[in-house]
């Protein structure tokens, strides 16, 4: 892995006052993002206007694609064309793009996606929050695959977690997505720039070895294989068909085997270096609120309460979704009397929580069906039930 | 059906000296394919039926890219999904497989992250008119710096021959059993309509003048598109009791008639009927790239930060 500072260009280091779309694409250009294709949804938009806006001043493309197909698959176009690429969308727009993220995944394509939830299904609740696309981020394309899935909970951690979207993707050639919502999406809040050589990034792991032996699918010591991009003078090819370390299709239960096998296990093997939590007094808790997003931090409250009234509390809030945590999962439920899962939809994270939990603690769901948050005293209430 | 003759404008063309493929270059102990050098020959043999006209086409092209001065280091084919997606896969180039529909826009991305890229787009109808129709109007509107070559078969070939949107009205189709009712697509008028700045259609037996038309192509910066109509032995052809591909393939080509600059509202396709061919559109505008460069330097001065190649 090579390591990288960014380029000053991108970066507008300084303390702003940013909703979260803004932190979003501030984010993707201190990461070197330098080509954004989107297509217009609430609550996200935000986010393509200010990459349009900046761009022409840090040298790149942004381009309004006809829809979110387009969208992605010019992504992944300019992905194998070497740049880092961006775009933004919510819920409609998501699944529209759902086929091609699969393709990212087989072609191995490094890309970021953030996804501005809002409630759902269909239309839905086109300006108020939702927690809704947390399974299909993970589900959402056709066949076995992994992907990598952040979830912020302030305009700063999309600022970050952008960042670090960026750099996971680069890593492990596999599309990276910021998980964030309408709440943290309009929320204005103090975002800090640093400066760029305070911002690490990770280059891509370019192939430097003689042409006529790069095979771009055979996976190096750390499971991830080389790229290179077009115009280098590879002449390779890639599909989206099941295929060897050639990339030539090769349509069989063997290879297939091999391929898919590979797409899973690039990410479930490095799991425990890609996961990221935040654990407050776990150790000492009876009951473990988990939460993510906007939902984390209306839990803040209720757990102050919690406290109050002298309940052994404590919280864990995902920062990685997918992988999910599921060792850490697995131990807290050995110890501790229930999980609280409170989160903006009718049972998603949550059932990730039970699957962890294999029955040793039981996993209260707080659900919420979108267009705004949680009363934190309904989080509160579950929480006491379990104490009792 | 009659003899085939070739017409004499295309038989003059039959003694072009740079035809690498001249019975005569080729030494009769020489069991290398003639094109192997743009060939995946460790994908060969390829996946289209005896008597396909895809090939045909493909054959057209790789006589262009080596009659081309471009760089074959810096040209890039894209493809979708059916018979004509597979081009790519038999490209010695960088090629990209892509998705139903979707390899427009993934070509949009590749040539805007890398604007020195020749790149082009090698796919079918159903591809590229149907699922992908969206892209194309788009694509070309935006007069986007691409080559479509887009092979008309008149049905989806590799689920079967089902109806499409350029299936001739009265033409049968396996989802159309009792004849096809609908409007076809007119593919150059479509392409003109949407902003292309050259346009050209050819049956597949017009080797050369599609080999030539990939070669003005190449040489022009914009949107391409050039349309080549193919016999689809398997279903369309049988479907329809239309003979063999070798009888299709000389039937349109006999049917078809030559007229450069033809007004592109006239080249309706219908059911075994007339065709015609040639070059119709050929016209100069600024690319995507050369308007975005352009108008952001005009706005915004010296602040703006060019991107890409330079054509001053």
């Amino acid at each position: 892995m090579k390591k990288v500072k960014a380029d000053p260009k991108g970066v507008l280091t300084g303390a702003h006052y940013f909703d979260g779309d803004y932190a979003l694409a501030e984010g993707a250009l201190a990461a070197g993002c330098r080509f954004f294709a989107g297509y217009p949804i609430t609550p996200s938009t935000e986010t393509a206007e200010r990459f349009s806006e900046r761009i022409p001043y840090v040298g790149g493309v942004f381009i309004q694609m006809e829809d979110e197909l387009g969208s992605i698959a010019a992504l992944i176009g300019a992905s194998w064309g070497g740049k880092k690429v961006m775009t933004v969308t919510s819920g409609p727009g998501f699944s529209l793009m759902m086929e091609n993220i699969g393709l990212a995944c087989m072609m191995e394509t490094p890309l970021v996606i953030a996804n501005v939830q809002r409630g759902g299904p269909s239309t839905g609740l086109p300006t108020l929050t939702g927690q809704q696309d947390m399974m299909q981020v993970k589900w959402g394309s056709h066949g076995d695959y992994e992907i990598i899935a952040l979830s912020p909970d302030s305009p700063q951690e999309c600022f970050d977690l952008t960042i670090e979207a960026f750099n996971l993707s680069e890593i492990y050639r596999v599309p990276a997505f910021v998980m964030t919502d309408e709440c943290v999406g309009h929320m204005h809040e103090k975002v800090v720039i640093p400066p760029a050589e305070e911002i690490e990034l990770v280059e891509r792991k370019w192939y430097k070895g003689p042409k006529d032996k790069y095979l771009p699918y055979k996976p190096d010591n750390d499971m991830i294989p080389f790229m290179v991009k077009a115009g280098d003078g590879y002449r390779f090819h890639t599909t989206g068909l099941t295929h060897d370390e050639r990339g030539y299709p090769v349509i069989n239960a063997e290879c297939q085997d091999v391929c898919v096998r590979h797409l899973v296990d690039k990410i479930k093997m490095n799991a425990d270096k890609i996961i990221r939590i935040e654990e407050n007094q776990t150790d000492t808790a009876e009951i473990v609120v988990i939460s993510y997003g906007i939902t984390s931090r209306v839990t803040t409250r209720a757990v102050h309460k919690a406290k109050k009234a002298g309940i052994k509390i404590g919280t864990i809030r995902l920062i990685t979704i997918w992988p999910f945590p599921e060792k850490r999962i697995k131990e807290l439920a050995k110890t501790i009397k229930a999980f609280i899962v409170p989160e903006i939809n009718y049972g998603q994270v949550v059932l990730e929580v039970e699957r962890c939990a294999k029955g040793q603690a039981p996993v209260i769901h707080v659900p919420h069906c979108g267009g705004w948050v949680h009363d934190p005293v309904d989080i509160f209430n579950a929480i006491k039930e379990a104490s009792k | 059906m009659k003899d085939f003759e070739m017409k004499e404008e295309d038989r003059d063309e039959k003694n072009d000296p740079d035809d690498a493929r001249h019975p005569d270059d080729v030494h009769p102990d020489d069991e290398s394919h003639p094109m192997e050098e743009l060939l995946r020959m460790d994908r060969i043999p390829h996946i289209w039926c005896p008597g396909c006209g895809i090939g045909t086409v493909v054959t057209s092209f790789v006589e262009a890219l080596r009659k081309s001065e471009i760089d074959l280091d810096k040209t890039a084919v894209v493809s979708g999904i059916g018979c004509s997606g597979r081009v790519a896969g038999y490209i010695k180039l960088d090629s990209f497989h892509t998705t139903h529909g979707r390899a427009v826009p993934f070509a949009t991305g590749l040539k805007l992250a890398n604007p020195e890229l020749k790149v082009v787009v090698f796919s079918g109808d159903g591809d590229i008119a149907g699922i992908g129709g969206n892209h194309l109007i788009h694509a070309a509107r935006r007069n986007m710096d691409l080559m479509i070559i887009c092979v008309n078969n008149f049905n989806y070939a590799m689920t079967g021959g089902q109806v499409a949107a350029t299936t001739p009205t009265g033409a049968n189709a396996s989802t159309a059993p009792y004849g096809n009712f609908e409007y076809p697509f007119s593919l150059p008028y479509l392409a003109e309509a949407s902003g292309a700045t050259y346009v050209a259609r050819w049956t597949a037996l017009h080797l050369r003048r599609v080999t030539k038309s990939i070669q003005e192509a190449f040489g022009k910066r914009g949107f391409s598109f050039i349309e080549v109509i193919t016999p689809c032995v398997t279903l369309y052809a049988r479907r329809n009791r239309l003979g063999d591909g070798l009888n299709l393939l000389k039937y349109y080509y006999e049917k078809s008639e030559i007229q450069h600059g033809a007004d592109t509202r006239t080249l309706d396709i219908s059911y075994q009927g007339k065709l015609t061919v040639g070059k119709f559109v050929d016209k100069e505008k600024p690319t995507f790239l050369d308007c975005m460069n352009e108008h952001l330097a005009r706005v915004l001065g010296d602040k703006y930060r060019f991107y890409g190649v330079s054509h001053d």
